[in-house]
């Protein structure tokens, strides 16, 4: 057992006691065209992936994606302790219905986009308390569920806004253990949930921006860190505009991230050729991209240490209609490379 | 966070982009008034069989809805509402396609209440106004042109 | 001549909604039904009729051309059946359109599935 400390209000900071054993992404046809397409684990050329209907696709998508993850670290269900795992459909049936054959104690989790980082936090405080020796963190979305969930039919003739982001095929799952590896997980800040009122449901960058903020400025404010002590900073899915309005905010508050700032959502697409408007979203966005793209370059020492910071809307067609404000939540995930 | 609402909502309108309006308009208008050119195209073709004028509309309505549900069937009417933005909303193209497309996207969910309940999602409102509009409007001419 | 007008107020008529979504808050949904209605309004005002004899087509392939349909099929009714025409004037006016929706919509969701984009 090697208790964390709690630094500040928001931050657990741990003593070298979790490290990511196994990571794994799968991605859809879209994301596997787009800049990053070459570094995730699985392409899927047919967003049905082998299912008769969407909710089934992201179910298969998700539970391949855990798959691949225990086949890298040479593990099964039998060895997994504890899951903690989320999506955006409603009631959490895209982790339900996937994990439901796997037996392994768990945990269904909703915090919009921000569900990867969340899993990871609680999967890390599991791992640090000495409650597991493997303990799986994993989220997906599904860009065809999501649509018929979220906005309108596929094959609706709709119009998207520029700043309307693209929802990412995309799931990615990692096994956390107190197994040493080249990727430490260092510290978690829980995020508060902060409304700034936008109600534009097609600005969700906008909408999530002010909650990214107050999460990186309250991890380096509990911290005492300065950006510059990251390598980079990396938010889930703010978008184009999201990462213009997180820069601009944490500006007004007297620091500066813009130098290390990176997006999981403007990275994942390219907005020149693939009309996503204003990039990717969607919790599969951040953890595909974290799995596919940065835990590579961790491994690989060519990213010393990094903050993730997935970022949500918590919002429901319902709430929307009630002219209800996008909610919006970030939680960060401090992560470091070791010899 | 020391922002409020007022000063963020300031923020966001100057960091979101605009939507191209003069483009947009264009393309709508080049595609709108294409299909409704298309419209005309087979109207002419129904008078020239002979058939009465308020029936050659109806029966161009009619084929106008099966084109949009047939492009929409073959997962074609979402790409041209891509380049056609509101030029493929408007004309009843757009109507039977804000129809045939939730009835395709919840078949999943069985004929009944996928298909036949979910059929009007879009364009139940259009249906429930414009009848409501009509019945207002013949209450008032039957009572202006004298019981 | 004709078809320049078909045209031209057919494709006005798009780039007016295309405004309203770039430049107001409105949904796709919301226009659609301020056209209809405005379709039986201006009817009703006696001033769609002169359109679509200036642009055919062009005034009645536009959803509030189906407004107009409504509105026509109500005064006609009330017109012969006087009272008893009220409820289901419109209706029987553009019920041919109606019911190709319908029928035509529920025959293509039977026989086709969603592609991803």
């Amino acid at each position: 057992m090697n208790l964390g400390t709690k630094m500040g209000k928001q931050t657990i900071v741990y003593d070298d006691s979790v490290y990511i054993k196994s990571f794994y992404s799968s991605v859809g046809k879209l994301e596997g065209e787009g800049p990053l397409g070459k570094c995730f684990d699985v392409v899927y050329k047919d967003e049905y992936i082998e299912a008769k209907n969407w909710e089934q696709a992201e179910n298969n998508l998700l539970k391949n994606t855990v798959t691949g993850a225990f086949a890298k670290a040479e593990l099964s269900c039998d060895d997994m302790d504890y899951v903690f795992s989320g999506d955006l459909l409603n009631q959490c049936t895209g982790s339900s219905f996937a994990l439901k054959d796997m037996c392994i104690p768990y945990y269904g989790l909703y915090g919009a986009c921000s569900t990867m980082a969340e899993s990871m936090s609680l999967g890390s405080i599991m791992v640090d308390a000495g409650y597991g020796q493997n303990v799986l963190a994993v989220t997906s979305s599904h860009f065809c569920s999501s649509e018929k969930q979220y906005r309108f039919p596929l094959e609706y003739g709709g119009i998207r806004t520029p700043s309307a982001q693209w929802t990412v095929t995309g799931s990615g799952a990692v096994i956390l253990s107190p197994d040493k590896s080249h990727i430490c997980l260092d510290s978690i800040t829980t995020g508060k949930m902060v409304d700034l009122g936008v109600t534009d449901n097609a600005n969700m960058g906008a909408a999530m921006a002010p909650a990214a903020a107050d999460c990186i400025l309250a991890h380096l404010r509990d911290l005492e860190l300065k950006p510059a002590d990251y390598d980079c900073i990396v938010t889930g899915d703010l978008g184009i505009v999201g990462s213009t309005l997180v820069n601009e905010i944490i500006q007004k508050q007297g620091s500066d991230i813009s130098d290390v700032h990176m997006d999981c959502g403007s990275m994942i697409f390219d907005p020149n050729t693939q009309d996503t408007a204003s990039g990717g979203s969607g919790c599969g966005c951040s953890a595909s991209v974290f799995c596919g793209h940065f835990c590579r370059e961790l491994i690989q020492g060519n990213i010393k240490k990094m903050l993730l910071v997935c970022t949500g809307a918590l919002m429901s067609p319902t709430t929307y209609q009630l002219g209800e404000t996008v909610v919006g939540i970030a939680h960060a995930v401090g992560l470091s490379y070791r010899e | 966070m020391n922002i409020s609402n007022k000063e963020y909502d300031v923020m966001v309108k100057k960091a979101t982009p605009n939507s191209k309006l003069f483009t947009d308009c264009v393309k709508a208008f080049i595609v709108g008034g294409i299909i409704c050119v298309i419209g005309q195209i087979i109207m002419e073709g129904y008078l020239a069989l002979d058939i009465k004028k308020d029936d050659a509309s109806a029966l161009t309505s009619a084929t106008l809805v099966l084109v949009g549900a047939l492009l929409t069937a073959f997962g074609v009417y979402d790409k041209i509402a891509n380049l056609g933005k509101a030029g493929t909303l408007v004309p009843i193209t757009g109507f039977a396609n804000s129809i045939v497309s939730p009835a395709m996207e919840y078949k999943t969910e069985g004929l009944v209440p996928g298909v036949g309940s979910k059929m009007f999602i879009i364009a139940g409102p259009v249906l429930v106004y414009g009848i409501t509009a009509s019945v207002i409007y013949a209450v008032i001419y039957k009572l202006l042109t004298g019981m | 001549m004709k078809f320049v007008y078909v045209f031209l107020v057919g494709g006005l008529l798009c780039a007016i909604a295309q405004i309203l979504i770039d430049k107001t808050k409105l949904s796709p949904a919301r226009i659609m039904v301020g056209y209809v209605v405005v379709g039986v309004l201006l009817t009703a005002v006696g001033l769609y009729e002169p359109l679509v004899k200036f642009a055919h087509a062009g005034a009645t392939v536009p959803i509030m051309g189906f407004g107009y349909t409504l509105a026509k099929g109500a005064a006609k009714a009330v017109g012969e059946k006087g009272w008893l025409g009220v409820l289901g004037g419109g209706v029987s006016g553009a019920g041919t359109g109606i019911a190709a929706a319908v029928v035509f919509g529920f025959l293509c969701a039977v026989f086709s599935k969603p592609k991803a984009k």
